[in-house]
């Protein structure tokens, strides 16, 4: 099977700082991969290459049928061609990030209206099916500010599955929550993978990692250090720097 | 004891009326023309083009750091030598209140688009809008919001620096004022008259900018 996200030699920096030193990572349809490491490690930054929102110094990228090149001899891709295909990559912020000025209907349907051209009436019979999948039915029609950090996560994740992406990247997506709103989240990005969506999570929730994630990767210093199934990273980790990192997670579990 | 006379100021109503008229008319128009330059600056000083920056920085250094009374003889008076296009006195003040008004509304422009977090227009580049539908759809609207009150008393002021074109001899409801006092030598009552008919035209409007500063505060 042709893995559906393949990324190599990619390296990033901001100014001084190297951010990405090398990274190669292939994901299979349908897999979802977590990226775990400690902040600084470049897990958000690689994230935010992926879908183009951070454009890399060098390396490939192939997501689906597109792939792009950086570096030396190659052109970085014209702005029209980031917008089609960020519109093929679904991504959810740690901040939700929801459109304030607008209702949590008309949020879902932003993108398929403005960017996909799709009639209202259908965009609005979208974004109401994409809301009931996530549970809120019932908070169509209200403002975002008037939502939990939970509820206003669920419908940033139905906001980006309204553009029917090929892959789902999520950035952090639970760290901003309360801890007794965290289940929620977690219980729809269950269910997508459940459904079969390719996604890669960057997360601080080991035991979710463990139980959702088919990989586990561990990332430090801009290098993915370890990668391997979820059970046996998270379980058994060889590296020595996996394995100061996922002891501060022991007293949760 | 000095006898005021304000029937005097009453047999020239119509004068003063004609006066305010225009002032009004000219505010409307200089304020709507200075938004769009202010918009097209505002816009240009976040522009990824060097060249764009740069000359928007220009212009709105220029007009925002000299006197407007300077700008408005320098562009009646010196324009014409410098460049051989002569301008009537109405259009040179238009056009300098309007680039006047407009460099200060750029600045407000340019700091209401940067306020809003940069998490909208990621979230919106995300979605896989292009860059301008980003702008137009998600930062515009909520900036706008952010921008009303200012531009509200930056418009204010301009109403009031509208009374420099009576230099030029624009008609207005100072240089109407000014013929009154001349011909009737009773100085006193038209400045005061003009002084109330200012402070009455805009009070109205301050009422409105309270109400939309409170109205922001409660939304935010």
């Amino acid at each position: 099977m042709t893995p559906k996200i393949e990324i190599s030699g990619l390296r990033k920096s901001f100014g001084a700082l190297t951010v990405l030193r090398d990274i190669n990572l292939h994901v299979e349809p349908g897999q979802v991969v977590a990226l775990i490491g400690p902040s600084g490690s470049g897990k958000s930054t690689l994230l935010r290459c992926i879908n183009l929102l951070v454009m890399p110094n060098s390396g490939h990228i192939r997501v689906g049928s597109d792939s792009f090149s950086f570096g030396p001899g190659s052109k970085p891709p014209a702005v029209m061609q980031q917008a089609r295909f960020r519109s093929s990559t679904g991504m959810v912020f740690q901040h939700f990030n929801l459109f304030p000025h607008m209702t949590v209907l008309q949020n879902v349907m932003e993108g398929p209206v403005s960017v996909k051209k799709m009639p209202k009436a259908q965009a609005v019979s979208l974004a109401q099916a994409l809301l009931a999948k996530v549970g809120l039915s019932d908070k169509v029609n209200v403002f975002p500010t008037t939502l939990s950090g939970g509820q206003k996560q669920r419908v940033s994740i139905a906001r980006s599955l309204a553009m029917e992406p090929e892959v789902m990247l999520f950035d952090e997506a639970t760290s901003a929550l309360d801890p007794e709103l965290v289940g929620e989240v977690l219980g729809v990005i269950r269910k997508l993978a459940a459904e079969g969506m390719t996604m890669i999570i960057v997360t601080h929730e080991i035991s979710f990692a463990r139980e959702v994630a088919d990989r586990v990767l561990f990332m430090r210093d801009g290098l993915i250090v370890e990668q391997g199934p979820a059970r046996e990273v998270i379980g058994n980790p060889k590296e020595e720097a996996t394995k100061v990192f996922l002891s501060h997670f022991h007293t949760r579990g | 004891m000095y006898q005021w006379h304000f029937d005097i100021v009453w047999s020239y109503r119509w004068l003063f009326l004609n006066g305010t008229a225009i002032t009004v008319g000219l505010t409307i128009s200089v304020v709507f023309l200075g938004l769009l330059v202010g918009l097209v600056a505002g816009i240009a000083q976040l522009s990824h083009s060097a060249a764009a920056r740069w000359s928007s920085w220009l212009y709105i250094e220029m007009f925002r750091l000299t006197p407007l009374l300077v700008l408005l003889l320098w562009v009646y008076y010196a324009l014409p030598i410098m460049t051989g296009i002569k301008l009537d006195a109405l259009t040179s003040a238009v056009m300098t209140l309007t680039l006047y008004g407009g460099s200060f509304y750029a600045e407000i422009i340019r700091a209401g688009i940067v306020s809003i977090d940069r998490g909208q227009s990621e979230a919106g580049l995300a979605l896989g809008m292009p860059p301008g539908s980003v702008m137009r759809r998600i930062v515009l609207p909520q900036a706008i919001k952010r921008m009303i009150p200012p531009l509200m008393n930056q418009s204010i002021i301009q109403f009031k620096n509208t009374s420099l074109v009576s230099v030029l001899a624009v008609p207005d409801l100072l240089y109407q004022g000014q013929l009154v006092a001349m011909e009737t030598y009773r100085a006193l009552e038209v400045y005061t008259m003009i002084a109330i008919i200012y402070f009455i035209v805009l009070l109205p409007l301050t009422v409105v900018v309270k109400r939309a500063e409170n109205h922001l505060a409660q939304s935010n």
